[in-house]
């Protein structure tokens, strides 16, 4: 058993806005914090860890201050949409090692309201490698159109396979009250939607919106004093994907390393996965990942992700919730992954609940697929 | 036609540095240059002082045919960023040089529709101000053709 199942989740809290004209990014924080912590049966008191990403480049300190906060183990690792997928393994080594005790993870962002054009509004980072991308036009979205692209030429990948990913993680939506499109959508919507970036369509992309949420990790000791029955932390592992001195294989993921790495750790096989929460910024985001996580063979996501294999009552649910696709993408999503596995373990996901689920397999994908990104993967258990 | 006549090049320019100079002073005598690693042997893009491979920073700098295919392309029709929200659609691309590495760059000279991967292109160079030159790649002159999409494996 790996020392990170000395921890457990104890507490989750997903924000249900999606459009908050009316609040700041650190009050969705705030309140979000405060949703966790009650569903953990915690308070603000407890709290001596603080993990944050998205606040700015120091913002861990300016929400600390906003939340009067004095943490005595803290973690700003940003690397994008995956960085609080992350965050719950740093708490769990740091609870692990003693640190801290009870690890408080939040974010919260007004990206809709604030009219942030998350993926097309360009890159100009100023970075050393940006010199050689942003004169040519690279945006969120199009760094992704050319992973899509390459996948496509090499193994036959259809825009009608990539277009069921989003059918079927819309179809999710509509079980989730809080999801933002709920209206089922078809394959034909998807292919008739706009092209944005080719061959992306305007339905093979996350919507953007508001929100936020939080995750309460704590010992397992004390989690044993704690009203809800704890999620344990059973394996993970983090990997960094870039463009590898001008030799990367564009199909190749951050995924590839951290998937087996991570179910090693848990000691367990894709077999013993019962859902799936997959960072879908993009329907070929989730394409890649499986494949690159090993459930099926380089090249044949596209036959892999159709049949309904992926929808509620298939062989492996994906992104119950509605995903990045249909319900919620505040521009960083990693913490939902988290948020809904825990639910689905704990069995409170009514309507959308994958039945006897006792092992569910996170993987947050952040930054720029064709350029650079981050892979965590992490699997959890129900206690 | 007096400077000012011109429209203000709008897109991003690159922030050249001290690591990289080299590379753009390049693109500015319409020359394409890699480097290579004098220990290693190593072959790397982008341009930098010391090779990650071994930590050198004896660097031979390697003039580049030109010559490459589309290793993977994409047409964009959205993107709000000053510059480009006027020059939509563009092609954006991956070319693969002829000496193995891959370089972002724009497809130019031909249609976005008519850009394939597998394409041969050759580099163009376009000064986009007086003092940048940028090195975009268009059909290649000599060995245009279309190239077949593979079957399924």
């Amino acid at each position: 058993m790996s020392a990170l199942s000395r921890a457990v989740i104890a507490g989750v809290y997903e924000h249900p806005t999606r459009w908050a004209p009316d609040k700041t990014q650190y009050q969705i924080c705030a309140e979000s914090a405060r949703g966790a912590l009650q569903d953990a049966g915690l308070s603000i008191g407890d709290v001596d860890g603080f993990l944050t990403a998205g606040v700015g480049p120091i913002g861990i300190m300016t929400l600390a201050e906003h939340l009067n906060l004095k943490p005595r183990f803290h973690d700003g690792t940003n690397i994008g949409g995956s960085s609080f997928v992350a965050h719950v393994l740093h708490a769990a080594a740091a609870i692990a090692a003693g640190l801290c005790e009870v690890a408080l993870i939040v974010y919260g962002s007004t990206a809709s309201s604030d009219r942030f054009a998350v993926g097309t509004g360009g890159l100009n980072t100023g970075d050393p490698a940006d010199q050689f991308e942003s004169p040519f036009g690279p945006t969120v979205l199009n760094a992704y159109a050319l992973c899509a692209q390459r996948h496509m030429y090499e193994f036959g990948t259809s825009a009608e396979q990539l277009a069921e990913i989003a059918v079927t993680i819309r179809r999710h939506a509509g079980l989730n009250p809080l999801a933002k499109f709920r209206d089922p959508i078809t394959v034909d919507d998807v292919l008739a939607s706009r092209v944005v970036s080719s061959p992306l369509h305007l339905l093979d992309c996350c919507i953007i919106s508001d929100g936020g949420g939080a995750v309460v990790v704590t010992s397992a000791e004390r989690a044993g004093d704690l009203p809800k029955r704890p999620v344990r932390i059973l394996g993970g592992a983090e990997s960094l994907c870039h463009t590898n001195m001008g030799n990367r294989d564009l199909t190749d993921m951050a995924a590839k390393e951290s998937g087996p790495r991570a179910l090693a750790m848990a000691g367990l096989t894709h077999a013993d996965v019962d859902m799936c929460m997959i960072y879908d910024s993009f329907t070929i985001t989730v394409l890649l990942t499986l494949e690159n996580l090993g459930f099926c063979a380089k090249g044949e996501g596209g036959a892999f992700v159709q049949g309904g294999r992926l929808g509620l009552g298939g062989a492996l649910p994906i992104n119950t919730d509605g995903g990045g696709l249909s319900s919620n993408h505040p521009g960083m999503r990693g913490i939902f992954l988290v948020i809904e596995a825990v639910k689905q373990l704990r069995g409170e996901c009514g309507a959308r609940q994958v039945g006897d689920c006792e092992v569910a397999l996170c993987h947050g994908t952040g930054g720029m697929l064709g350029l650079r990104h981050s892979g965590v993967t992490m699997l959890l258990g129900r206690g | 036609m007096m400077a000012n006549d011109k429209p203000k090049y709008a897109k991003p320019l690159p922030r050249v540095d001290e690591e990289s100079k080299g590379f753009w002073e390049a693109c500015q005598r319409h020359e394409l240059y890699l480097q290579r690693c004098r220990d290693c042997g190593a072959l790397r893009y982008y341009p930098r002082a010391l090779c990650p491979s071994c930590l050198s920073d004896r660097t031979e700098w390697l003039r580049a045919s030109g010559q490459g295919t589309v290793y993977t392309f994409t047409i964009t029709h959205q993107n709000q960023s000053p510059g480009f929200r006027d020059a939509l659609p563009y092609v954006m691309a991956y070319v693969e040089l002829a000496e193995g590495v891959r370089m972002l760059t724009n497809i130019v000279g031909c249609g976005p529709d008519d850009v394939r991967i597998g394409m041969p292109v050759e580099v163009v160079f376009e000064d986009v101000t007086p003092t940048v030159t940028l090195p975009k790649f268009r059909p290649a002159a000599s060995s245009y053709r279309e190239v077949r999409r593979p079957g399924m494996p």
